[in-house]
Order: structure tokens, then sequence, then C-alpha cells
């Protein structure tokens, strides 16, 4: 990453350790998000663990191979996804009392399925916050010229 | 006793790895120094009963630190070379001692320094206004950690405050990161900027 | 102890200031916006504490009157908790900009960038 014309990925037990644990990170990351309203964590945390799978997958296997899974395109494309969740569960409270009244019945405490649309919000914040983060990373490791551009032969 | 005793200690290692950071020559030094005190901030949100920012604060700031190491890690120099200016250092100590005898009268002034109980406009440490009988008016995050349970049905009342009773700050803040985040990418993008600053970079 | 905690959380507030006033390298100042960021942080949620208390997150089989007589106050670390993720915005964007202006000017300093206007 210093220098060299296209990151080519870190050595071979960082990316075996990459390969094992990403996936565990991944799903970490979605059940803080989930569990929010039951314990520590919510949307937020839950995002940006999830944008910390991506930064260790760009590391570890260099942005060219990395492509196959993270691009900027899609992580352009969950964001606005993300946002317009966000934004669909407010609207939706606007048709039962005012805009983002909680709509969803409340059910009982310490369920998975409680609190109305705070699960939902959760998730919309997870997509967003986790494309988001994870989209400006890969915009900044796709930056090659560190340097005047005079010199440099790469493109 | 003994948590505030930590937390004083984890505020001196906060302290000196900023020091660290704003002094030391050579950048990768700094940056690091700076993920230092990012990592103690972490552990005092912990022991301040605050676990969901102590999992963000950690997270970021691992994120944070490889940024400013791709930035700072490069094959030319990477030390600092910084001149005494005169000018910027007054001004930078009469902001620091404007912003100090603020805060010394927000705090409460010589009775706080003496250990009374003065009406400061901070509370003193240990008794925020929602736990005091007698504030007046009454204080909103007691009527939200009486009643977030019930009314909302999350038993995490950060998470209730977030997205129910406050929902409209959240989704200010979901905006304030996608523009943030936008501004980045117009910044780094290679297409679409104007011929002539192209054909200036390939000479 | 509590005003010695209060000052010093303001002294690193402090040190974040100065590095921001009076740094020319345009690194150092980004990592006085950082420390900044925590020092606002850190001063936010030691406002909220309560000598004692937990976190507000009521465990199965606590009373309501029991989780209210221990708690914390929620609502600094609600408005702490997005402020940290702003944080990380923040930071991508300036680290782009330094990452501009090298590209463009070579340099880090910025008196040397302000001379070369182009």
């Amino acid at each position: 990453m210093n220098g060299t014309p296209e990151h080519e990925g870190m050595t071979l037990v960082v990316r075996s350790t990459a390969r094992l644990i990403t996936g565990f990170i991944a799903v970490f990351g979605v059940y803080v998000a989930l569990t929010g309203h039951v314990s520590p964590g919510g949307g937020f945390a839950g995002g940006v663990i999830l944008a910390a799978a991506a930064v260790l997958v760009v590391l570890a296997f260099g942005r060219r191979a990395a492509s196959a899974l993270v691009t900027e395109r899609t992580c352009h494309t969950w964001d606005a996804a993300g946002a317009m969740g966000f934004l669909v569960v407010a609207v939706l409270g606007y048709f039962v009392g005012g805009f983002f009244v909680n709509f969803l019945p409340v059910g009982r405490l310490h369920e998975l399925v409680s609190g109305g649309m705070i699960p939902l919000a959760n998730l919309a914040i997870l997509v967003k916050v986790g494309a988001g983060l994870a989209g400006a990373f890969l915009a900044l490791a796709a930056w090659r010229r560190l340097g005047p551009a005079a010199g440099r032969t790469e493109v | 006793m003994g948590i505030e005793l930590f937390i004083v200690a984890l505020l001196g290692f906060m302290l000196l790895a900023s020091l660290i950071a704003v002094e030391a020559k050579d950048l990768l030094s700094a940056v690091i120094s700076v993920g230092a005190a990012g990592f103690a901030l972490s552990v005092i949100d912990l022991l301040l009963g605050a676990p969901d920012l102590a999992i963000t604060q950690v997270v970021v700031e691992v994120i944070a630190l490889v940024l400013l190491v791709r930035v700072v890690l490069r094959r030319d120099d990477t030390s600092v070379t910084e001149p005494r200016d005169a000018l910027r250092t007054a001004t930078a100590l009469l902001a620091g001692g404007i912003i100090l005898a603020v805060t010394f009268f927000a705090i409460g002034g010589m009775g706080a320094v003496r250990g009374e109980r003065t009406p400061g406009t901070i509370p003193a440490f240990g008794e925020p206004k929602f736990v005091q009988a007698d504030a007046e008016p009454r204080p909103v995050s007691a009527d939200y950690v009486a009643k977030a349970a019930e009314e909302t049905g999350a038993a995490n009342a950060v998470m209730a405050v977030l997205l129910d009773y406050r929902a409209y700050d959240t989704l200010g803040e979901a905006t304030v990161i996608f523009v943030s985040v936008l501004g980045a990418y117009v910044i780094l993008r290679r297409v679409g900027r104007r011929k002539s600053e192209a054909k200036e970079d390939e000479a | 102890m509590g005003v010695a905690i209060y000052l010093m959380a303001l002294a690193v507030l402090l040190v974040g200031l100065y590095a921001v006033v009076a740094k020319k390298n345009i690194i150092k100042i980004i990592l006085g916006l950082l420390i900044l960021d925590y020092a606002v942080n850190l001063l936010l949620v030691l406002v909220g504490y309560r000598t004692g208390g937990a976190a507000p997150i009521r465990a199965p089989g606590q009373s309501p009157a029991e989780f209210a007589a221990r708690s914390v106050d929620p609502l600094p670390q609600a408005m702490v908790l997005t402020s940290i993720v702003i944080g990380l915005g923040l930071t991508a964007l300036m680290v782009a900009l330094a990452v501009r202006l090298h590209e463009k000017y070579g340099t880090f300093d910025m008196s040397k960038i302000r001379r070369l206007k182009g």
C-alpha cells in the first residue's frame, strides 16, 4: 500500500485467517445490530463492525481480488437503500399517527420481536452505516498516487 | 471510589497519549498515539456505564487508524519539522485560557474546588440533574428512564431514546454521515474532472 | 475527585485545540481534530454519570423502580453514540482532502501550500 501500483494483498497467514473469520465478524455485526433493543449495541455499533469486516477483506486480499465481493458500486447502492429504508420506516408511522410514531405492537420485553419498529430502524441503520463507511474506505484504498504526479508511470 | 481512581488513571494515560501525538516528530508515531488515546477512551466509556459507546468507539478507532496509516505510510519523508511560530502559539494559549476560565465558572467556581455542592451549570460529578429530587424543571431523562421499557418495549433505554423518543435526531445524523461519505467520494473521484486538470495530472 | 476528572478531560480538549490552531502539518491538524472529538464525547458522557450507577439496560427480572434507582442518564449516551460515528465520517473526509492536497502540491505543509496557490 505504500507506493506499489496495485495492492496485492498480504501474506498467506493473514489471508487464511481472514478467510476463516470474516464471515463470523459480519454475522456478529448483524447480531449486535438486530438485538440492539435487548442488549448493548444497536444499529451504529453493528454497522461499524460490518464496515470493519469489509476493511479486513480489502486489506488482506488486495483491492483487485476483493472486488469480487465488495465494489464501490455495491456500497453506493446499499448505502442509499439503507437511507431510504430508514425514511420508509419514518413515513409509515405517518399513516398511523404522525411522523416517526411507533406503529407496530410493542410486544413483551426482552424478546427479539418487540419494541415496535425499533428492530426495523436498527436494520436500516446497520445497512446504511456499514455500506457507507466501507465505501469511503474503498474510495481511499483505490487511490494509488501519493506524491507529485511527475515521475509516476502507472495509471 | 475505586472506579473514580481508575477513571483518573485512564484519563492521565489518554492525556499523555494526546500530548505525544501532538508533539511527536514522526507522523507514524503520532498516529499510533492517537490510537492509544482512543482505546483508553473506550475503556473509560465502559467504566462510566456506556457499553454501546465502548463497542462503537473501539471499532471506529481501528478504522480511523487504518485510514490514517494509509495516508502517512509513504516511501518519502514522514518526519515533521515545525519552526516555532510565536503568533500561533500565543493564539492557542489565549483560546485555552478563555476556555479554562469559562469551564471553571461552569463547574461552580471556587466552591467546587473546596468541595461544596454549589449550583454550577454543570452538575457535580456523579449527581446528574435527573437524580436530584428538587430539579426544577423536571429533567426529561427521568421520564425516559422510568417509562422507556413500558412505552417502547425496548429494554435498552439508549436505543429507545435514539430510535423512538428522539428519532428525528437519528434521521439528522444519518443525513450527516451520508453527506460526509459523499464528500469523500467526490473528492477522490477520477471520472468527470475537468480536462485541463486531467492533462496536468498525466504530465 | 470530580473536579479533577472534569479538569483532565478539559486538558485533553485543550491539547486538541492547540494542535488545530498552532500546527502547520496537515496530518497534525487532522490528529488535533480527532483528539478534540474524543474530548467532547468524553465530557458529554461524564455529565451523565451517576455514582455507583449501572448501564441503562434493564436486566430481565429487574423491577422498574430498581432500574430507575440505579441507571445512569441515557440521553447523553444516545447523542454521543451518533457523534462517534459522525466523527469517523469526518475523519474519512479530512483524510481524503489531505490525500488530494498531497497529490496536487507534493507536501503536507500548510504554509508551503498557501504560498503555491496553484
